[in-house]
C-alpha cells in the first residue's frame, strides 16, 4: 500500500511541503498505539484488569493452601496399638497411658479416635465418640493392590478446575477486549471521525490497527495471568502441577493469539454495522455466543473425550479445547500443530470477511446495515 | 488542477449524481452550491475516495487521483466529528502523524494552527468539553494540520461564530493564494459570492452552472439598468425600447431592448439634470441560484 514511490507532482504554484505517506504497517502501528493508550487511560479497564489478576493469584494461593492442608488425623494409642497406627499414613499417634486416658482424649476432642489393643483377630479396636470414624477406619484397613491398565494422567476434579480456568480466561479476555473493539468502532462511527480517518489511511489499516492494538492488550493480559499463576505455583510449592500445566498454558497462549485476532475481526465487523453504542450489544450478540460456547462446553464435557477432541479442532473452541487435552495428555504431539494451522487459516478467512463488512458499513449511518448490504458493498 | 469528469453515482434505483463534471483550478476558491440533497456531499466523498463512483474519474493535473494524492488533501466532512475523549492537541498530532508527518512536525503544526485559530489555550482539553464553536475550530484544524495541498471542505462555515468565520476565511484565502485548489460547499450564498473565484451550482445531482463568478453573473444578467438622478424619472417610460420595472422619484430600474436604448436614457437624463449613478444591474448569486435550480 505504500505510495512513497509515487512521484511528487509539485507545480511551481504549490509551495507547501509534502509529507511522505506512512507505510501500511506504520499506519497500523499508529492506530494500535492510540487504541492502547486510550485503553490504558481508562479507569474501568485498569480496575477490571486488576480484579482479574487478583482472582488468578487468589485461586493459585487458595489451591496451595488447600493442598497443604491434607493434614493427618490424630488418634490416641495405647500400648501395642502404636505399632499398628505407626504403619498407616494419614494418622498421627498420640500415646496415652491406658484405655481410660485414651477415652478421655476422645471425649475432650483432642483426638478423633483412640486405638487400643484387644483380643480380636486384628489385635486392636477403635474407640470413637458418637459415630464410626471413617477416615481412621480406612487408614487402618488393609486394601489389596490395584493395577490400572489405563491410568488417567490427572485427577477428575483437577481436570475440571484446569478446564474451567482455560475456559474462563478465554471467555473473559475475548469478551472484554472484543467488546472494547466493538465500542471503539462504533465510537468512530457515531462521532463521525471515521470519515476523516478513511480519507487519511486505508480502511484495512484502520481495522488492522484496532485488531492489533487490542490483541496486544489481550495477549499482554493473558501473559500476565500465566506468569502470575506460574510464579504463584512455584512459590506455594505446587511445582509438580506446574510441570504438568506449563505446556498447556504455553499452547493456550499461542492459540489465544490467533483465536483472539479472529474474534476481534468479527467484533469489529459486526459493530461497524450499527451507528450507536446502544445497538452494539445486539449486533455483536452472535460473536458473543461464539465466545461463550466453548466456555460452557468445556465445563459440561471436560470428561468426554469425543466432545473435547472435536472442540480441540473447531477454530472457535480450539483455544480452550486443545490446551485441556494437552494437559490431560490425550493429544498426540502433532495435534496442536494441525489444530493451529486450521485456526490460522480460519482466522485469515475471517479477517477477509470481516474487513469487507467493515469497509462497506463504515459510512452507512442510521439504521443497522444488513449482512446483504455489508457483503455486497 | 483538480478535474471531476463525468461522475455518475446511484444508490439502487436512485440516481444521485448524473454526469457531474467541473474543475477546481490551482489557487482558485471554488464554491460548490446546491440545496440539501443535491449531491454536494456525495461528490466530495467521491473526490476523496471515501465513496466509489459508478463511472467517471477524478483527475489531478490530468492523471487519475491515487490514494497517495488523497492524503495530501485537507478534508472537512459534512458530518463533523473528532474523538470526544481525546485532548485537542493530541488528536491533531495523531491525525497529522497518520498523514505521515514526523512527531516533531506534527507537534509544530498543531501548535501553530491552534494559535492561529485562537485555540491554543484549549490544547489540553478534551474535545467533548469544548464549546460547539471551538469544536468547529478544532475540526478545521484537523483538516489543515498536515499541510494539505488541496482543500475540500463540506460546509466549513456552518456552526461558526462570525469571528471564527473571518479567521477561517483568512486561512482559506491564504491557501488559495499559495496556489492550492480550494473547493468548499456552503449554504451561505452571500459568503460564497464574496469569497469565490469560481462557482459550481448543483441541483438534483446535475451541474446546472459552472464557471468564474464574473462569467456567471454576466451569463445570467438581464439587460437591466438602474439610474439615480436629481429629477423625477417618470419621463423614462416614454423612451423607445425601454420597459420600466420600478421607479420612485429620481430612481428607476428599467430594461433596455438594446445597448443603444440604455445609452439614450443616460444622455437624456444628463440633459435633464445631475445623474448620481447609472449602471448595469447584475444578478446576485442568490438570484442566479434560484433561476438555475428551478
Amino acid at each position: 500500500m505504500s505510495t512513497a514511490t509515487e512521484p511528487r507532482r509539485d507545480t511551481p504554484a504549490r509551495t507547501r511541503a509534502t509529507h511522505t505517506a506512512p507505510s501500511f504497517w506504520a499506519s497500523v502501528w499508529l492506530v494500535s498505539s492510540r487504541e492502547i493508550a486510550s485503553r490504558l487511560r481508562s479507569k474501568a479497564f485498569l480496575i477490571s484488569t486488576g480484579i482479574l489478576l487478583l482472582i488468578a493469584v487468589g485461586s493459585v494461593v487458595a489451591g496451595g493452601i488447600l493442598s497443604a492442608n491434607t493434614s493427618t488425623t490424630q488418634v490416641a494409642v495405647v500400648g501395642t496399638a502404636s505399632a499398628v497406627v505407626g504403619e498407616s499414613s494419614g494418622l498421627t499417634a498420640v500415646p496415652a497411658d491406658d484405655v481410660a486416658a485414651a477415652e478421655a482424649l476422645v471425649r475432650d476432642g483432642t483426638v478423633a479416635a483412640a486405638v487400643v489393643p484387644d483380643d480380636s483377630l486384628l489385635g486392636v479396636s477403635v474407640i470413637a465418640l458418637d459415630s464410626p470414624p471413617s477416615d481412621v477406619m480406612s487408614a487402618l484397613s488393609v486394601s489389596p493392590a490395584v493395577e490400572l491398565l489405563e491410568p488417567a494422567a490427572q485427577g477428575g476434579f483437577l481436570v475440571y478446575l484446569v478446564a474451567l480456568g482455560f475456559g474462563l480466561v478465554f471467555f473473559m479476555s475475548a469478551l472484554t477486549f472484543g467488546s472494547t473493539i466493538a465500542q471503539s468502532v462504533v465510537e468512530e462511527k457515531q462521532t463521525r471521525v471515521v470519515e476523516i480517518l478513511m480519507t487519511t489511511i486505508p480502511v484495512r489499516a484502520l481495522l488492522a490497527g484496532k485488531v492489533v492494538g487490542n490483541s496486544i492488550m489481550a495477549f499482554g493480559q493473558i501473559v500476565a495471568i500465566a506468569l502470575l499463576v506460574g510464579i504463584g505455583m512455584a512459590i506455594t510449592g505446587q511445582r509438580v502441577l506446574l510441570a504438568d500445566l506449563g505446556p498447556a498454558i504455553g499452547w493456550f497462549a499461542v492459540f489465544f493469539a490467533f483465536g483472539f485476532v479472529m474474534i476481534a475481526a468479527l467484533f469489529a465487523a459486526t459493530a461497524s454495522m450499527v451507528s450507536r453504542q446502544e445497538d452494539v450489544g445486539t449486533t455483536t450478540a452472535p460473536v458473543t455466543y461464539l465466545v461463550m460456547l466453548p466456555y460452557i462446553l468445556v465445563i459440561i464435557f471436560n470428561d468426554n473425550p469425543l466432545v473435547m477432541a472435536i472442540m480441540s479442532y473447531v477454530p472457535f473452541s480450539a483455544p480452550v479445547g486443545m490446551p485441556v487435552r494437552i494437559f490431560l495428555g490425550t493429544a498426540e504431539w502433532w495435534e496442536p500443530i494441525l489444530s493451529l494451522v486450521i485456526l490460522a487459516f480460519t482466522t485469515a478467512g475471517v479477517i477477509l470477511f470481516g474487513s469487507r463488512i467493515y469497509r462497506n458499513s463504515l459510512l452507512r449511518m442510521g439504521g443497522r446495515v444488513t449482512y446483504k448490504q455489508a457483503l455486497r458493498g | 488542477m483538480l478535474e471531476i469528469r463525468g461522475i455518475n453515482k446511484n444508490y439502487g434505483a436512485h440516481q444521485v449524481l448524473t454526469d457531474v463534471s467541473f474543475t477546481v483550478g490551482d489557487g482558485r476558491m471554488t464554491g460548490f452550491v446546491g440545496a440539501n440533497g443535491a449531491g454536494k456531499t456525495t461528490t466530495m466523498r467521491i473526490i476523496l475516495g471515501v465513496l466509489a463512483s459508478d463511472s467517471g474519474s477524478v483527475l489531478l493535473d490530468g492523471t487519475p487521483l491515487t490514494a497517495g494524492d488523497r492524503r495530501r488533501f485537507g478534508y472537512m466532512p459534512e458530518e463533523r466529528g473528532l474523538y470526544p475523549k481525546m485532548k485537542v492537541g493530541e488528536q491533531l498530532v495523531y491525525l497529522a502523524r497518520l498523514h505521515g508527518l514526523s512527531p516533531a512536525a506534527a507537534k509544530q503544526n498543531t501548535n501553530d494552527l491552534l494559535e492561529r485559530l485562537s485555540l491554543d489555550q484549549r490544547a489540553g482539553d478534551l474535545v467533548e468539553s469544548l464549546s460547539l464553536g471551538n469544536q468547529q475550530r478544532a475540526q478545521i484544524a484537523a483538516a489543515l494540520v498536515h499541510d494539505p495541498e488541496f482543500l475540500v471542505l463540506d460546509e466549513p462555515f456552518s456552526g461558526l461564530d462570525p469571528i471564527a468565520v473571518e479567521v477561517v476565511l483568512t486561512v482559506l484565502k491564504e491557501y488559495a493564494a499559495a496556489g492550492a485548489p480550494v473547493l468548499f460547499s456552503s449554504h451561505q450564498l452571500d459568503l460564497v459570492e464574496r469569497l469565490c473565484d469560481d462557482l459550481v451550482i448543483i441541483a438534483a445531482g446535475e451541474i446546472r452552472a459552472n464557471g468564474s463568478r464574473e462569467k456567471l453573473r454576466d451569463q445570467f444578467s438581464t439587460p437591466r439598468f438602474e439610474i439615480s438622478s436629481a429629477v423625477d424619472a417618470g419621463w423614462i417610460r416614454g423612451v423607445d425600447g425601454i420597459t420600466v420595472i420600478d421607479f420612485d422619484g429620481g430612481e428607476a430600474v428599467f430594461e433596455a431592448d438594446s445597448d443603444a436604448a440604455s445609452q439614450t436614457v443616460l444622455r437624456e437624463a444628463l440633459s435633464r439634470g445631475a445623474v448620481h449613478s447609472f449602471g448595469h444591474l447584475r444578478p446576485s448569486l442568490a438570484t442566479i441560484f434560484k433561476e438555475v435550480v428551478q
